[in-house]
């Protein structure tokens, strides 16, 4: 058994930001992919949990008018590595998507959920760190939208206030019209493992000279970060064997992965740089 | 009522069941304890293993760490409601052909995926395959026999 002493289970998000704003002591729970193994390990006693399973429509998928993509916060990892939009637009946040867990949890383990828990290798993140991308929080009377690279505060610690709760992911479309993605996970298993080290890359060029780089990482901070001085130094360069790894070593001025028993601090060090190299080479092609 | 009890109801292997659940457990317990459906395995707890997996509205699912409340109006299967008339189903044959059973206790859930992924009716490719069962540890056969046979039930399709 769980230890909670509470479940409540609105039916719509209306009802779930009311119950919210009067109890802000609540701990959300969406696919429960984290809260329950939380509690299985006796992280929360007596908790008082507000479920948001029952609420349809927050696991949508679409293109607004003005060409942004929006992701339901309860979208489940399984629908956005199999949705067109995703595919077409954003391959790199399906890529990341299927990169997480196994499939049992990515069927229902969400992506609001995923960003909310704030852990350093939470998957999505370095993915939706290059897109840009936006988070829509409501509570029951107000309404804002942060940029994902502010969201987070520490290990397992993001900027929500009291009663709010993550609705929508927004990409604008001059965050993904024409670039091209890639994302590598690093971790001792190909499935069922937590990344030792996360690189996306996303990168838009003309003749081979970078318009637009972005390099973001997981696991190699307290929270996931974007590669600012590797990223400024790349504009207006073409990349060439020599450029490539120049930008490859540049990574480690924003990284500072740390030693832990799933890799030494040396290692994932290594890996940023050879990822970084490796994910710039395939985005090029053949030149 | 009790704040902690919460009544439901849902499909179970084509039977409708109505229940009163405590809201602190798992489906995996009502599922075991309340149903006696043990053919649900409790393995690690932690949605780790996959033995617990049942398919909910079709989907595999670690029925350890999912509430047994969010069951309500959801349509489950177990590994008991596969076999029709005391039939095996293809998928339950093929584990058996291959030999793809030593001990039994991740059988369950990787038959319960398999069936999930013989209905959704996808050619997989070889590598396809082995991320769609890579949610189910077994600890005996070495993963193989398991793959050919999830294999060739999706071949026979």
């Amino acid at each position: 058994m769980f230890d909670i002493k509470q479940v409540y289970e609105p039916m719509c998000l209306k009802s779930a930001l009311e119950i919210y704003q009067n109890n802000p002591h609540l701990t959300i729970i969406a696919g429960g992919t984290d809260v329950l193994i939380n509690l299985r390990h006796g992280k929360y006693e007596e908790v008082e949990l507000l479920s948001l399973q029952k609420i349809k429509g927050l696991d949508e998928i679409k293109i607004l008018e003005d060409g942004t993509i929006e992701i339901g916060a309860l979208t489940t990892f399984t629908k956005i590595f199999r949705n067109d939009i995703i595919n077409k637009h954003v391959p790199i946040l399906a890529e990341a998507a299927v990169s997480m867990g196994g499939p049992q949890i990515r069927n229902i383990a969400t992506i609001g959920g995923n960003i909310c828990n704030g852990a350093v290798s939470a998957d999505s993140a370095p993915a939706l760190f290059t897109l840009n991308a936006l988070l829509y929080l409501e509570t029951a009377n107000a309404s804002r939208t942060i940029p994902i690279t502010e969201f987070y505060a520490g290990p397992g610690r993001v900027k929500l206030q009291p009663g709010e709760i993550l609705t929508k992911i927004l990409i604008t479309k001059d965050n993904y019209e024409n670039f091209k993605g890639k994302y590598f996970k690093f971790s001792n298993r190909k499935a069922m493992d937590i990344a030792m080290i996360g690189v996306a890359v996303l990168l838009n060029t003309t003749d081979n000279k970078v318009n637009d780089l972005r390099i973001a990482l997981g696991v190699s901070a307290p929270t996931p970060i974007r590669c600012q001085e590797a990223e400024k130094t790349s504009l207006g360069l073409e990349l060439t064997e020599e450029n490539m790894k120049r930008i490859s070593e540049l990574t480690i001025l924003d990284a500072k992965p740390r030693d832990s028993w799933r890799g030494s601090k040396a290692y994932r060090e290594h890996l940023i740089k050879v990822l970084t190299y490796r994910a710039l080479r395939e985005l090029r092609g053949n030149k | 009522m009790d704040e902690l009890k919460r009544k439901i109801s849902f499909n179970v292997n084509d039977e409708q069941v109505s229940l009163e659940v405590d809201i602190r457990t798992s489906l995996l317990e009502v599922l075991r304890n309340e149903l006696h459906l043990t053919g649900v395995k409790q393995g690690c707890g932690v949605g780790e293993c996959g033995a617990c997996t049942v398919l909910i509205d079709g989907e595999p699912i670690d029925s350890c760490i999912y509430l047994a409340i969010w069951a309500d109006g959801k349509t489950i299967t177990t590994v008991e409601g596969l076999a029709k008339n005391g039939k095996l189903s293809k998928v339950q044959e093929a584990y058996v052909n291959e030999g793809a059973i030593q001990c039994g206790f991740c059988t369950p859930g990787l038959v319960l995926t398999t069936t999930a992924l013989v209905e959704k009716g996808e050619q997989l490719t070889d590598e396809e395959i082995k991320r769609e069962i890579s949610g189910h540890f077994c600890r005996c056969t070495g993963y193989q026999k398991i793959f050919m046979a999830v294999k060739k039930v999706l071949e026979d399709k």
